[in-house]
């Protein structure tokens, strides 16, 4: 069964959560995949958006565009409002924290506030929202995105969203006691970060992607094992599952 | 002065130039649009606008020329993308300059729990390492108990929040529900409210559920009746999100002229909120309707 960028990181991105109790889950391909853990590998898991409702039932076909649209709202088991929604994230019980790109460095950190110059900015950015909090807060975070080399950049422009800052022990002695920036899911493989300079490196290859594809789409080095392991193709259940969550295409394009 | 008043005078009334105004305090659903208009219509200037994301409500604000200052989480527009009249004004100060003060969504809340609780600050473990956590409404503080290491948030303190609610009285008793937001704790935090509501109902149907009364009336300055106030946002159980109107808002103020012509259609020309309803059509005023109602199971509050 054939399948299209978009897709392949959903489905790879879903099965970040087999066994995962609950995701803070961002709207767009975080939220779709999401909702397909749910129906495959992780039916225990409890989605949590930022608007204030945990635990939402998505509709397939329905999925909200905003993170507290109204579809989030009927039967949730909880609409605590986004105050005690990070306090419980603060509190140390969302066990993952699942946010789309914008731009990452080597180490992780994430840029949505400004390109170019803080004062005079080439682009300004739409900011934080929620990306910060889940990032600080949640106990374990992936960064689901596209593998384009405009995103993965040697230093973002502005540190938006803490990863491991400098590297080595920098995020803990910032004060972050929380959570790690354990791997970014994107369509060409999955990189993860080397466990002393906590610094990003290869971890695996999508069928059919070459390292050296790989890191013609970054940025900055980028190292890899002799022997990188392949990601198992998305099953025709899978797939299935991920276009009847999304039969209009609204987030997988 | 009556609380219960029309909308054009509760703005008149209630926001001043140069006043910080709180919206958007249910993120994207409930977001007073309708107030926003109204402050476009009366040229109000140089405001400080707060929020935490109140979609693209504040980008048409910003290109209309009434901000001076933003303070908020995030400026775009949540499904189509970057806001338009945000990147003209930080970027080439047009229609004007816009300062920007940066928060995240649970800094923003922290500071109005704080304010709320009529508090300084409030400690956080969130923003720590980042760059807007040097920004003056953040600073490092340490645990007088434990010597741990935290982030404190300044109070925030808008001098009006402005609320669009499913119903209140004419008291400005409001009932709430669906996605809450900061609700509450803007209401709180604020020098006073401002409500905009899809129904007013008699006092007995507040007193009916008190848990779901969110704002005492004894905090509102204003209450107006605005069927469609959150138009194009969501307000549960009475209007669904009008997802079209914000990809043509999008593709329309991609440049200086297309916004203003959207302005003036939409805005400007407009009599009030029957004009912009009347300006929508019956036909898509009728598909924001939900499907069905979707009742809560009745609780009792026998004694």
């Amino acid at each position: 069964m054939s399948y299209s960028d978009t897709e392949l990181l959903a489905v790879v991105a879903a099965r970040q959560l087999a066994g995962v109790t609950s995701v803070f889950a961002g709207v767009g391909v975080p939220l779709v995949a999401a909702v397909l853990a749910q129906k495959t590998r992780a039916p225990q898991l409890v989605i949590v958006v930022e608007g204030g409702s945990m635990g939402p039932r998505m509709v397939p076909g329905r999925l909200p565009y905003s993170t507290n649209e109204m579809r989030t709202a009927p039967r949730a088991q909880m609409l605590p409002g986004i105050t005690d929604t990070f306090l419980f994230a603060q509190r140390g019980f969302l066990d993952v924290g699942f946010v789309g790109g914008a731009q990452i460095d080597p180490y992780g950190n994430l840029n949505s506030s400004v390109i170019g110059g803080y004062e005079r900015p080439k682009v300004r950015l739409p900011g934080s929202g929620g990306a910060n909090d889940i990032i600080s807060l949640c106990r374990r975070v992936m960064v689901v995105t596209m593998h384009e080399r405009r995103r993965f950049v040697p230093k973002v422009d502005f540190v938006t969203s803490p990863g491991f800052l400098s590297g080595g022990d920098s995020r803990r002695d910032a004060g972050l006691v929380f959570g790690t920036v354990s791997r970014i899911v994107t369509h060409l493989g999955t990189l993860a970060f080397d466990p002393e300079s906590r610094r990003l490196q290869l971890e695996s290859l999508h069928p059919g992607v070459t390292v050296q594809q790989v890191r013609d789409n970054t940025g900055f080095e980028l190292p890899a094992p002799e022997h990188v392991p392949v990601t198992e193709p998305p099953s025709a259940e899978e797939l299935e599952t991920l276009r009847s969550i999304d039969p209009e295409r609204n987030f997988l394009g | 002065m009556p609380k219960l008043r029309s909308l054009r005078a509760a703005i008149a009334q209630e926001v001043e130039d140069g006043m910080s105004v709180f919206m958007g305090a249910a993120l994207e659903s409930l977001i007073p649009f309708a107030a926003g208009y109204e402050i476009m219509r009366q040229h109000k200037r140089d405001l400080t606008l707060m929020t935490t994301i109140s979609d693209m409500q504040f980008d048409q604000i910003i290109g209309a020329g009434c901000a001076a200052r933003v303070c908020g989480a995030w400026v775009g527009n949540v499904a189509a993308g970057l806001g338009h009249n945000y990147r003209r004004a930080v970027e080439r100060g047009e229609p004007g300059p816009l300062a920007v003060e940066n928060h995240s969504n649970f800094s923003m809340a922290l500071g109005l729990k704080a304010a709320a609780m009529g508090v300084p600050y409030l400690p956080t473990r969130t923003l720590m390492g980042s760059d807007f956590g040097e920004e003056a409404s953040f600073a490092g503080v340490q645990c007088p108990f434990t010597g741990e290491n935290l982030l404190a948030v300044r109070a925030v303190k808008p001098d009006v929040a402005i609320l669009h609610v499913q119903r209140a009285d004419d008291e400005g008793n409001a009932h709430v529900w669906g996605n809450l937001g900061v609700t509450q704790d803007a209401a709180m935090a604020a020098g006073k409210v401002l409500l905009t509501c899809e129904e007013i109902v008699p006092h007995e149907v507040i007193l009916s559920d008190p848990n779901r009364t969110l704002i005492p009336g004894f905090l509102v300055a204003a209450v107006a009746c605005v069927p469609l106030g959150s138009h194009p946002s969501p307000t549960q159980g009475y209007n669904r999100r009008d997802d079209d109107f914000y990809f043509d808002y999008h593709a329309k103020s991609r440049d200086r002229a297309g916004f203003e012509e959207w302005l003036n259609h939409w805005v400007l020309e407009v009599e009030g909120q029957d004009g912009y309803i009347e300006r929508l059509g019956t036909e898509r005023v009728a598909r924001l309707k939900p499907d069905s109602d979707y009742m809560a199971a009745p609780v009792s509050y026998g004694y």
